[in-house]
């Protein structure tokens, strides 16, 4: 099992309740250079122990929001990969379908595995629905576009005998020859994100790595379930082996649990500010079906950011909702390290097991003190058992 | 001939098309808005005549063939319906955007359009880069867009409650499909406005006074690059004059349509 430190390099001095939005139509004028400078070295730092203390990597990127400073993730990853020592680097991910030059991707993490060693683990996303407006990219065609980005980048970094000539339906290119080629052969693992069932059986057909954030036992367990479908169909072979599966939370420990679950309800804030988005950009069209938007329409509170139904069935809104309900929902462990063990172990049995957990370990203002104390106490007293216990779980057996 | 709404298949894509009144052929291209309600004026423009209503793929129900994503698709398919129905001298109104597929079905050909009316079309850039010469309409909240486009808002009904599914439905098509076709550059083609000079029909520019989407300037600048056309206002109308005063803009229609009964060439 594999378990991965993940920060949105927050810019949290901007998170007043008061702004109608953090995102979009924030200017910039909130971001003090210089404070942005010290974040970014004392996260970069944060990823470095991470490296050190035995964790794996994940970076993702945003745009126009002072929840996180990541815009471009392949900057930062570029750093990390000649920082870093050991740790597998994820970017979660590249948002593909918005991006103008796929082949661009393609050279970017190239480079980032030859300087890495062999360390990038590539991540392609749809993106949230926010980040459609900073790109400018038209959300009505975005996943076939998506999928014709994928494909396109897939076959630059597998291509080794010179140039070829890409005509489709949205990206073209007389010469593909990108340099360096991958350092990985034959390419560095592919890493889709999804929420939803039909991208989860598109995703096992390619047999790539799915990840689901957030999501609890039930939403996962569906995800996994509609992979192994696609899975089957794609003809990998009749079982899921684990490590095609991640799922992200929130996590921190410390040596009190009410210390530690203080600190995950800092982090939790992450979720608090996801709906602080200005209307209409949490709905650009076409990233939702007319039926999806019609529901949206008619739903009690339009303005709700996710619904999650614990395993008892109460609705939980992610947006108002509180440490307790997160932690009764799957989607946060936090305590004393046993207390933790025992959280993901539970989560773990609930959805069949998976190869890769994502932790969201520092969030919203928690500070460097707090976050790499709760790091050294997760890698000293939870990973390793976390590790042994999982290491006989290869296959994905659905409940 | 009846009034009729029914289904057509023009080379392979499937639309609606709505068809009202007698007489001559009038072709009408509603704005398309999600924030519009043009059903009315449908009825009360029939009494010039015959009118064709088309729904275009993606704001009609079903699914849309993935290369329909352009204006152009759009006005290549009113002017192969209007072969298909063997429509002739057509007096085509269009609005909005709807007004922006009539003008470039009209720089492609006038063959068989005896006038062109455009109801607050968007279409052309007019301003610098800076300037943004359309509404934000996927950037503003809902209750500054219906701000902009009308003089008295609450003609549009807004409260979800009273909207039956599939009225809802048709917006959120409507929402869809506008992005579909005029995403980027913004419901507008940069080379429209020079291409404008090949329209030959006879051509009317109405435009709401109040208008807060497009204002009346860009809509003098719209009947400038047109030879020969008529510039004129609708006093107490924003976006939609043929919603918010019908029978100005009908009586302005009636007038046009009277003097300009047969094609161009």
């Amino acid at each position: 099992m594999r378990i991965y430190h993940f920060s949105e390099e927050p810019y949290p001095d901007a998170w007043g309740k008061e702004r109608p939005s953090l995102r979009i139509t924030l200017p910039n004028s909130v971001v003090d250079p210089e404070k942005a400078r010290g974040l970014y070295h004392r996260y970069i730092d944060e990823w470095m122990l991470a490296d050190e203390l035995g964790f794996d990597i994940m970076l993702n990127e945003h745009h126009s929001t002072a929840t996180c400073l990541t815009s471009s993730a392949n900057v930062v990853l570029s750093i990390l990969a000649r920082v870093t020592k050991r740790a597998r680097l994820l970017v979660l991910g590249v948002p593909v379908g918005n991006r103008t030059d796929p082949v661009r991707v393609a050279e970017e993490m190239s480079i980032i595995d030859c300087i890495s060693g062999g360390r990038l683990e590539f991540g392609m996303i749809k993106g949230v629905p926010y980040d459609i407006e900073p790109a400018n990219s038209n959300a009505v065609s975005l996943m076939p576009r998506f999928w014709e980005a994928h494909d396109l980048i897939l076959k630059a970094m597998t291509t080794h005998d010179g140039p070829f000539s890409f005509e489709g339906d949205y990206f073209h290119y007389r010469n593909v020859n990108i340099w360096p080629r991958p350092y990985q052969q034959p390419r560095p693992p592919v890493w889709v994100s999804t929420s939803t069932p039909s991208n989860a059986v598109e995703i096992g057909q390619r047999g790539h790595v799915m990840a689901s954030f957030m999501g609890g036992v039930a939403e996962t367990v569906k995800l996994h379930k509609a992979y192994a479908q696609g899975y089957r169909a794609g003809g990998h072979g009749a079982q899921v082996p684990v490590d095609r599966f991640a799922y992200l939370a929130m996590c921190a420990v410390a040596a009190t649990e009410e210390e530690g679950r203080r600190r995950c309800d800092v982090i939790a804030d992450y979720l608090r500010t996801n709906a602080q988005v200005a209307e209409p950009f949490n709905k650009p069209p076409g990233y939702f079906s007319a039926e999806v938007a019609v529901r949206q329409a008619r739903a009690p509170n339009p303005r709700a950011f996710r619904t999650l139904m614990t395993p008892k069935g109460r609705p939980v809104e992610l947006s108002t909702a509180n440490l307790d309900d997160f932690i009764e929902c799957g989607i946060a462990f936090a305590g004393t390290p046993d207390q933790v063990f025992n959280q993901i172990c539970e989560f773990l049995d609930g959805v069949g097991g998976l190869g890769n957990l994502l932790l969201m370990g520092q969030g919203g203002s928690l500070n460097a003190a707090d976050t790499t104390d709760s790091m050294r106490l997760f890698a000293r007293d939870v990973m390793p058992r976390l590790k042994e216990r999982q290491a006989k779980t290869r296959l994905f057996e659905a409940a | 001939m009846s009034d009729d709404t029914g289904q057509i298949d023009i080379h392979g894509a499937t639309c609606v098309v709505e068809t009202r009144g007698a007489g001559r052929d009038i072709l009408y291209l509603s704005s398309g808005m999600w924030f519009a309600d043009e059903s009315a004026f449908i009825g009360k423009l029939a009494e010039l005549g015959r009118v064709t209503a088309p729904v275009a793929p993606g704001f009609c129900p079903g699914a849309v063939d993935a290369r329909m994503n352009n204006v152009d698709d759009i006005a290549y398919l009113w002017l192969d319906l209007i072969d298909e129905l063997k429509l002739k001298d057509v007096l085509l109104v269009g609005a909005s955007f709807g007004g922006w597929v009539a003008a470039e079905m009209a720089v492609k050909s006038c063959k068989s359009i005896a006038g062109v009316a455009l109801i607050d079309p968007v279409g052309i850039k007019v301003g610098d880069r800076y300037a943004r010469d359309i509404a934000d309409l996927y950037g503003l909240p809902e209750r500054e867009i219906l701000r902009r486009a009308y003089v008295d808002p609450s003609v549009f009904a807004s409260d979800v409650k009273s909207i039956s599914d599939a009225e809802l439905a048709r917006r959120a098509r409507a929402r869809e499909s506008i992005a579909r076709y005029g995403w980027s550059p913004f419901l507008h083609d940069p080379k429209l406005a020079g291409r404008l000079r090949r329209v030959t029909a006879p051509t009317l520019v109405l435009w709401g006074a109040k208008d807060g989407v497009a204002s009346p300037d860009y809509g003098r600048a719209y009947a400038a690059r047109v030879k020969g056309s008529t510039f004129a206002e609708i006093a107490g109308a924003g976006h939609f004059p043929q919603v918010e005063k019908p029978a100005e803009t009908l009586a302005a229609l009636a007038s046009f349509s009277g003097a300009h009964r047969a094609a161009a060439y």
